[in-house]
Parts: structure tokens; sequence; C-alpha cells
């Protein structure tokens, strides 16, 4: 028996019965059952050695990997080592996103929120106060275009995404639509995300920022039940001010739950509707606005 | 919550990963996922499978590591391990914390054949 490998002393080699170490001397192609490990039992199937083949250093040999076979165009058994962010291909697409934005100097928000918080509302009242100043917007849905048409009615650029059975806008989506729009350099683009206090938050689109709007109607504890958009936002606009006293909303209590799923989040309190605290909004805005400027 | 989306991201990776390295099926995968990934596991198993159809990875076997959650206290500037988002700090019992890690969620490896 061989000692190196462990398979039968006889074999067949240029058509002759020898030892198998006479075989690998003479440098012959041949065949028989082999391990494919010194401390394992050999194969049941026959093995194939190249000529020319031995058990030295120059030893061609197939068969050694874990799969215990050769396939022409398939590899073993084997580790790869990947380490890579399952969202990697969304990242890249929206670190292209941000560099086009960057280079034109535009101020790209992502508005996330639950649906109804009135997002869309803020959004036609903000257009009508900045009066002027260049400026597009994304619509995201999962069906109809009402949003953006509510858009197009004040004068603005929108483009409708309907994300079907999407649950978020993801960044080549939105690179697509800022091929079409062509935002103006140094004007402001405002991405309004299909509403959805969960999903959103892990897809970078290549935003500035997100901007996490709540109304006062839905509850103090918003902030605690979906932290995840709220660590993610830059700023919390808490919106319909107006209803405050009507349905017993403590801004106290938003304030101090927004601040404790995330202590640097910036908040403003406005109503679209009355446009109370809409001028803190619009020097917001403004400021993010010259910051990208410079 | 897009679970489905992100095993169409593994999809991705695995084709390209099986062009680059000339491999035909992935036997076993191992996921990172950390504790605020906000993922949930049951589900993402169960779009894996549906997803992998037709891929080097159907029937694969996914495994699923689960990453600590690290956040910075802003009352102590430590960084601390905590299991809950909301949880205080470990350290001072502060209760300003912003998530720095835990969110992983990366492919870390593959058997492949």
């Amino acid at each position: 028996m061989c000692t190196v490998c462990g398979c039968g002393d006889l074999v067949t080699a240029d058509g002759k019965v020898m030892s198998h170490d006479e075989a690998h001397r003479l440098g012959l192609a041949h065949s028989h059952a082999h391990a494919f490990r010194p401390d394992a039992t050999p194969l049941p199937f026959p093995h194939v050695h190249a000529a020319g083949g031995g058990h030295g250093t120059d030893h061609h040999h197939y068969g050694t990997g874990a799969a215990g076979v050769s396939v022409p165009g398939l590899s073993q058994a084997r580790l790869i080592e990947v380490e890579t962010s399952i969202l990697a291909k969304n990242d890249a697409i929206a670190t292209a996103n941000r560099r086009v934005l960057n280079a034109l100097g535009v101020l790209a928000l992502n508005l996330v929120s639950s649906p109804g918080s009135g997002k869309t509302t803020l959004l036609c009242k903000t257009i009508e106060a900045l009066a002027g100043a260049p400026l597009a917007v994304i619509e995201g849905d999962q069906q109809t275009s009402a949003d953006a048409d509510r858009i197009r009615a004040t004068g603005a650029r929108a483009i409708q995404i309907n994300t079907g059975k999407g649950c978020h806008l993801d960044a080549q989506m939105v690179g697509h639509a800022i091929d079409d729009l062509r935002p103006r350099p140094g004007s402001y683009l405002f991405i309004e995300n299909v509403g959805n206090l969960v999903c959103p938050a892990a897809f970078d689109l290549g935003e500035d920022a997100k901007v996490a709007i709540l109304s006062v109607t839905e509850g103090e504890d918003k902030p605690l039940k979906y932290p995840d958009m709220f660590t993610a936002a830059r700023l919390a606009v808490l919106n319909k001010l107006d209803l405050a006293p009507h349905c017993d909303a403590d801004l106290d209590a938003y304030a101090a739950n927004l601040r404790r799923v995330n202590p640097g989040i910036e908040i403003i309190a406005l109503s679209a509707r009355t446009g109370a605290g809409m001028d803190v909004w619009l020097d917001w805005l403004r400021a993010r606005l010259a910051e990208k400027a410079a | 919550m897009h679970e489905m989306s992100l095993a169409e991201g593994i999809r991705t990776i695995v084709q390209d990963q099986a062009r680059a390295h000339g491999f035909a099926r992935v036997t076993v995968l191992r996921l990172e996922i950390g504790r605020f990934a906000g993922v949930e596991k049951s589900a993402l198993a169960f779009a894996f499978d549906v997803t992998m159809r037709g891929s080097p990875a159907e029937g694969a076997r996914l495994e699923m590591i689960d990453l600590p959650g690290r956040a910075l206290c802003y009352d102590c500037m430590k960084t601390v391990e905590i299991d809950d988002r909301l949880a205080p700090c470990p350290d001072c019992g502060g209760g300003k914390l912003i998530p720095e890690g835990g969110d992983e969620m990366r492919i870390k490896d593959m058997e492949v054949l």
C-alpha cells in the first residue's frame, strides 16, 4: 500500500500492471482508489493522476479538496470571506447621488414620517413660502400620482415614484429621478419618502439629512416605538401644532421622547395649516442651503 | 420591514461573488446582524429561501450571527454595550444614548462548492 495516500499497491499504467510507486517513478498516468487526506480512508471511486504526477512537491493532485472530486469549471468547497454590507449596492449608488448633488450645491432632504403626518401639505406650504427659490420634489408612494399632482399645482417640478410593493425609496430610484429632474445648482431637492417609519431608515438615498415629520395627533410615545427613524433624522418637525389643544398633546413629552432616542436631534414645532412656526422651518432650510453653497 | 429587499441584496452579492470566484453553489451563508439593524431574523430567513431560488445559494443554509448594540452615553461620554435600544447606560444610568454600532447587516462569509 502506498504510504502517502493509502491506496492499493497495484495499478495499471501504460497498459501494464505495476506497483503504484513504480508508476509514479516512471511518471506514468494511472488511476486507482485514493484517499484525499492522509487520515482518511480510500475513496470508493477511481482517482486519476495526471501523467508525471507524483507524491512529491511537483505532484499534480486532483480531487484533494473537500468535495473529493475534481470537476472542470467547478472549484472545491471553500470559505469565501465576503465582509460586504447587504446594502453595499444601495450605499454605492447613494454615494454617487451625493457626489452629484454636492457638485451642484443642491440641498437634498429626505422627508420621512408615518402616512398622514402632513408631509405633502408641509411641502406645498414650504414651496409657496420659498417663493420662487429653485427647487424640485421627488414623491414616493406605493400607488397614485396624487402627491406629485399636488406639488405640481404649486408650480414646482415633481417626479412621482410609485414603489409598487416596495415600502421605501432606494438610492437607484432616486438616482434615476435626479437624472430626469436635473436639479438646478444651488436648489432645494425635497424627497418625500413612502409614509413608513420603519424601512426608509436603513436606505441612504444620498441626501444631506433626513427630516422626520411627526404630527401632534400621533402620540407622544411614537419616537420610542419607532426609534430607528428618529435616530437617523437630523431634524424632527412636529406638525399640526394647531391641533395640540384638541388632543391634549404634551409637547414637552414629544421633545423628551425624541431626545431620548436621539440626544442630538433638532426639533421645530409648527402648523403647516395655520403657518405658525413656519418661519423657523424656513430659516432652517435657508441656513442648510447656505452651508451647501459655502 | 424590508427583509425582501435585503434578501435581494444578498442574491446580488452571491451572484457577483460566484462570477468573481468561479463557484457554482453556496452551501452555507453567514450573516452578521447587529442588534439595532432592525432586521426581523425569521422574516429574513423566509425571504432568503424564496429569493435564492434559481441562484447559486438556492438551498443554502443561512446562519445569522448577532452583533451587540453599542452606544455612546452623552452623560458619561463612554461607549457602552446595550441590549435594548432604549436601555439606560449600564455604567452611569444615564438615559441619553446614541447608537454607535450594532446596525450592521453584512455577509461575513460563505462556504461554496
